[in-house]
């Protein structure tokens, strides 16, 4: 099936199978591997991307699905320069191997654009689900919590 | 993990919709938030001909509260639910038994009537259905039927609803503002399916004495079930640690829980009589 969206401000199409996830789509139809695929059933968070503005997991929708809707992946959230999140991540040192990242700062962004007072406890109820095998949470946290300052009065030009 | 294939269409009104289900014969599933199905596509638990989706049908996604309760639309997602704060006062219970519900992202998409029809023992908005007496509001290719969520819930993961039938709104009945409550669930990470959670609610009579208890458990059977006899031992009590323990043993030795990997029968078992008597010292506020 033909499908037309918007990623990553850019409008794009591609040809899909009905059974193709949103997150297959993004990676073999059109080289975002930035979001990454761990359980492939809705568990592990590593897939999430912003539709409409939204963190959904990816692999949790159809591509078909994303027909005429705004999708941002970890691409669309990072320039040439580090985004204050992935700056944040730097600091906190809030990865080790990487993997869950691209979940953990999709998440993140769609929290503190709409919620960028939220405090510790709203973050780790939002974080609890993306999993992180390496660095117990801890540093993510943490690196969330000192990446609100960048956010706040953002809301209204979000 | 890939789904087997299958067709799409996402028609514009429920009729269209119905007429597509019926062309299935029996092999068309329907899918709006997809956050369970999806899973169950991707373990090939589900192998469909042909996928309904409900997106462009409109109006399914309505919250409407009135003297006679509260409706939730079948598409209302679980974030809809918790950014509506009229629902804190119209039906504090649902409002509190919603938070439990799932991962922030599954929240944005997964919705009030996939969780009904999917109709997982664990999940909590079939439980609150069964223990408020709510009624499905179901399209089919005959018209519309209303069923009793009593009756709805057939076992695990089976519901009456026909392969061309849609749920399309739940309604639950009013919520008096004096009625006490308390919702409690447990599970080893937040957001994931309950080992075992309870939602009760009662009036009180004019000697302070509980009327008209209702006590629902899910995770403990092979769909949501009402505690009839924790019920009958609440009804006519007034709410006092003697009570309690009361209520709380008669649940433990009403009900048979599943052992399973996640936990044993004897714990489901206990839980249940934890979790429904720190709901009745709660509810008591």
């Amino acid at each position: 099936m033909q499908i037309e969206f918007e990623l990553n401000g850019a409008d794009v199409g591609a040809n899909v199978e009905a059974r193709t996830s949103l997150a297959d789509c993004l990676r073999d139809n059109l080289g975002k591997t930035g979001t990454h695929l761990g359980c492939e059933h809705g568990v592990c968070g590593a897939c999430t991307v912003l539709v409409n503005g939204e963190a959904v997991r990816a692999c949790l929708m159809l591509a078909v699905q994303a027909n005429g809707e705004k999708v941002v992946t970890i691409e669309g959230l990072s320039g040439d320069d580090l985004s204050p999140l992935q700056a944040s991540f730097r600091k906190h040192h809030a990865l080790q191997c990487g993997f869950c990242t691209p979940g953990f700062i999709t998440t993140a962004h769609a929290l503190l654009t709409s919620e960028p007072d939220a405090d510790e406890e709203r973050i780790r109820d939002v974080l609890s689900g993306n999993l992180c095998r390496c660095t117990g949470y801890v540093p993510i946290v943490e690196a969330v919590l000192d990446a609100r300052k960048f956010y706040a009065g953002q809301k209204e030009k979000a | 993990m890939k789904p087997s294939a299958f067709e799409y269409r996402s028609p514009t009104t429920l009729a269209e919709a119905v007429s597509l289900l019926q062309s299935g014969n029996g092999n068309a599933k329907v899918i709006s938030g997809g956050q369970s199905l999806m899973p169950m596509l991707a373990f090939r638990l589900a192998v469909p001909e042909l996928l309904v989706d409900l997106k462009h049908i409109p109006d399914l996604n309505v919250i409407r509260i009135g003297d006679d309760g509260v409706h939730l639309g079948a598409k209302v997602r679980w974030c809809d639910i918790t950014s509506d704060h009229r629902l804190v006062r119209a039906h504090p219970l649902l409002a509190e038994a919603i938070t439990h519900v799932a991962h922030y992202q599954i929240r944005n998409r997964g919705t009030v009537g996939g969780s009904l029809a999917h109709a997982d023992p664990s999940a909590e908005m079939p439980g609150i259905a069964l223990a408020c007496d709510a009624q499905m509001i179901i399209m089919g290719s005959t018209g519309t039927r209303v069923e009793k969520a009593s009756a709805f819930f057939t076992g695990p993961l089976q519901t009456t609803l026909e392969p061309d039938e849609i749920l399309t709104e739940v309604h639950l009945p009013a919520w008096p503002a004096a009625r006490r409550w308390a919702f409690e669930e447990f599970a080893r990470r937040k957001g994931d399916f309950a080992m075992a959670g309870v939602a009760l609610f009662y009036d009180l009579d004019s000697d302070g004495r509980a009327v008209d208890a209702h006590i629902g458990a899910i995770g403990v059977s092979d769909c949501p079930i009402r505690l009839g006899a924790a019920e009958a031992a609440l009804n006519g009590s007034a709410i006092d640690e003697k009570t309690i323990a009361a209520v709380a043993a008669t649940a433990r030795s009403e009900i048979s829980p599943p052992s399973d990997i996640h936990a044993p029968a004897a714990y489901r078992r206990a839980l249940v009589g934890t979790l429904l008597a720190r709901g009745l010292k709660r509810s008591v506020r």
